[in-house]
């Protein structure tokens, strides 16, 4: 069907609600992955997934499959898991390490490049001249930040690094936390299913109305402060980094109790091998950057830099989506690496203290969205009090809806785009 | 091949299965009270042993987190089961594995099937026990391993105890 796009997106988004069929459409959810993940910047591995010449992982971009390599010169490629000849599958590895990729239906064989390496027989088609012109299908363009590897399918469009705009500054802040400037995400994903639109997920990495609601469970039994981050009394902002992308600052809350690794919960002399390492690694910068702490930040449309673990946002259809999860794990910092991987383990994943309750609330949210009426979604939290920060950037209170209507904006102007 | 001591099999069976009717009804406290001191409960995720103390694990509970995973459900307010989940295990296969004296060590295979708003969902795999003998002369639970079947794929929320 054609689509009168803005006029319809017109009606469908105010400034102040959304209409429910955006999520629930089909139709509107095609447009999605053609509009959308078939054409911006999508985060789909990270590089020390794939450490060591000839390495490769399967990835996804929405319901696509992507192959992520490292040829032997060392260079990243996303391919599709597609036989150029009929169509086969020709990875079935979840991970590996090779140079080349095999079809198993007719013996095709394609260089971890994509390029198409021979066929059996080839007398069958006239000699090797064929093979030129076929491959792997790609992913149109690679970009590479702090070790985050991103695809988009369009070969022309803004660089990675535009698209990220002030979002890049989050990959800094991540992995200066490493006293080697890295982090490694080498943990394994855990995949967690939910039955709901993807963009029930995206709202909520940066909603920071619902953790004391969602999360009142775990926050009274765990004596958790994380709670109060999100209070009424909450110095942290929400704001709108543009294209997008979107955060919760909790920066003005660690930086008011001015406590190194208090963003994480704990003090130096619990992790004095790591505190004395960022100290030799950062010298006197080193106390504000254990006090700052980690990210939470949602960069459209899928990946979530959720302090100390990461999550990649997958669409498979209008009505399901998996929560990819990792721990992050910075590199020099095996004792912060133990303590994250055991917290990440007990918050996050299908039994995790945080994310099953997070996950009901995105079902019960797709099952509410299917009644009729009132049609609308209210984004109006906060309005009358967003206001500029000194770059420029539009802030709202820790609960406010900033980022929601941020995460529209951007929404509509892909889906309006040519 | 050594003969099966049935009357000890017979002993873990009746733990197991006693086990099992505690999750299934959602008798937390009881069931949280068949843990030793240094209990181990661990659901691995991508594969039947992977290394816990460097990759993901679905469920990795030392006995203060179990402690606290209990708590959570006491609340009333773990929304993913709230209601809880309507479920019920079936646990076969038992077998001993191996028994120094002290600890027995059971496995099982299992198939549990799940209630929800959602719908039904199937999940299935196998349990390793290990079982300390106690003063009473009955067993306690000092660790179990839930390797679930599909363990490397994509889950539904699994917030009910496996």
């Amino acid at each position: 069907m054609a689509v009168t796009a803005s006029h319809r997106f017109d009606e469908l988004i105010k400034a102040d609600r959304v209409h429910g069929s955006l999520y629930t459409d089909p139709e509107i959810y095609e447009q999605e992955l053609e509009r959308i993940w078939y054409r911006t910047w999508v985060y789909v591995g990270h590089v020390s997934e794939v450490p060591q010449p000839n390495d490769y992982v399967l990835k996804s971009i929405g319901p696509q499959q992507v192959i992520m390599t490292r040829d032997r010169d060392g260079e990243i490629h996303l391919l599709l898991n597609r036989c150029a000849h009929r169509a086969n599958q020709v990875c079935d590895a979840p991970r590996g390490n090779s140079s080349a990729f095999r079809c198993p239906y007719h013996g095709w064989t394609f260089s971890n490049t994509g390029k198409l390496l021979g066929y059996p027989f080839n007398s069958g088609y006239g000699g090797t001249e064929a093979k030129k012109s076929l491959g792997l299908g790609r992913v149109a363009r690679v970009g590479i930040y702090q070790g985050f590897v991103f695809g988009s399918f369009a070969e022309d469009g803004p660089t990675l690094l535009e698209h990220l705009g002030p979002a890049h500054e989050a990959f800094d802040r991540l992995v200066r936390l490493s006293p080697e400037g890295e982090v490694e995400l080498t943990a394994g994903w855990i995949k967690h299913k939910v039955k709901a639109n993807w963009k029930m997920l995206v709202e909520n990495e940066t909603d920071g109305y619902h953790p004391q609601f969602v999360h009142a469970s775990i926050f009274s039994v765990a004596k958790s402060g994380i709670g109060d981050l999100y209070g009424e009394k909450s110095t942290a902002v929400s704001r709108d980094l543009g294209n997008g992308h979107t955060e919760n600052d909790l920066r003005p809350e660690f930086r008011r109790t001015g406590r190194p690794m208090g963003w994480f919960g704990t003090t130096p002399d619990r992790l004095p091998d790591y505190v004395s390492r960022m100290r030799a690694a950062y010298g006197e910068k080193a106390e504000e950057i254990m006090i700052d702490g980690s990210p939470h930040v949602m960069v459209f449309p899928n990946l979530f830099i959720a302090e100390i673990q990461l999550f990649v946002i997958q669409p498979t259809a209008v009505d399901e989506t998996v929560q990819h999860v990792t721990a992050a794990q910075f590199k020099g910092a095996p004792d912060l690496n133990r303590r994250m991987l055991h917290q990440t383990i007990g918050s996050v994943g299908p039994a995790g203290f945080l994310l099953a309750d997070d996950s009901e609330m995105y079902e019960r949210n797709w099952r509410g969205v299917q009644e009729r009426n009132p049609e609308w979604l209210v984004l109006a939290r906060g309005m009358h009090r967003e206001r500029r920060d000194e770059d420029g950037l539009l802030v709202g209170d820790a609960t406010d809806e900033v980022p929601q209507r941020a995460i529209w904006r951007e929404w509509r102007r892909l889906m309006e785009a040519a | 091949m050594t003969a099966v001591d049935v009357d000890l099999l017979r002993a873990v069976e009746q733990f197991i299965f006693r086990e099992a009717r505690l999750q299934d009804e959602h008798a937390y406290e009881e069931w949280e009270s068949l843990w030793t001191d240094d209990g181990v409960y661990w659901v691995p995720y991508g594969g039947d042993d992977p290394d816990p103390e460097t990759s993901m694990s679905i469920i990795y509970d030392n006995r203060s987190r179990i402690g606290l995973r209990v708590k959570q459900f006491l609340t009333g307010k773990r929304h993913a089961q709230t209601p809880p989940s309507r479920i019920r295990h079936l646990v076969s296969n038992v077998e001993i594995l191996d028994d120094d004296g002290d600890e027995v060590r059971a496995g099982a295979n299992f198939i549990v099937t799940e209630s929800r708003e959602r719908g039904l969902v199937t999940w299935a795999g196998r349990s390793e026990y290990t079982l300390r003998r106690v003063d009473d002369g009955g067993f306690a639970m000092a660790r179990k391993k839930v390797v679930l079947v599909n363990n490397d794929r994509e889950l539904y929320t699994l917030a009910f105890l496996i």
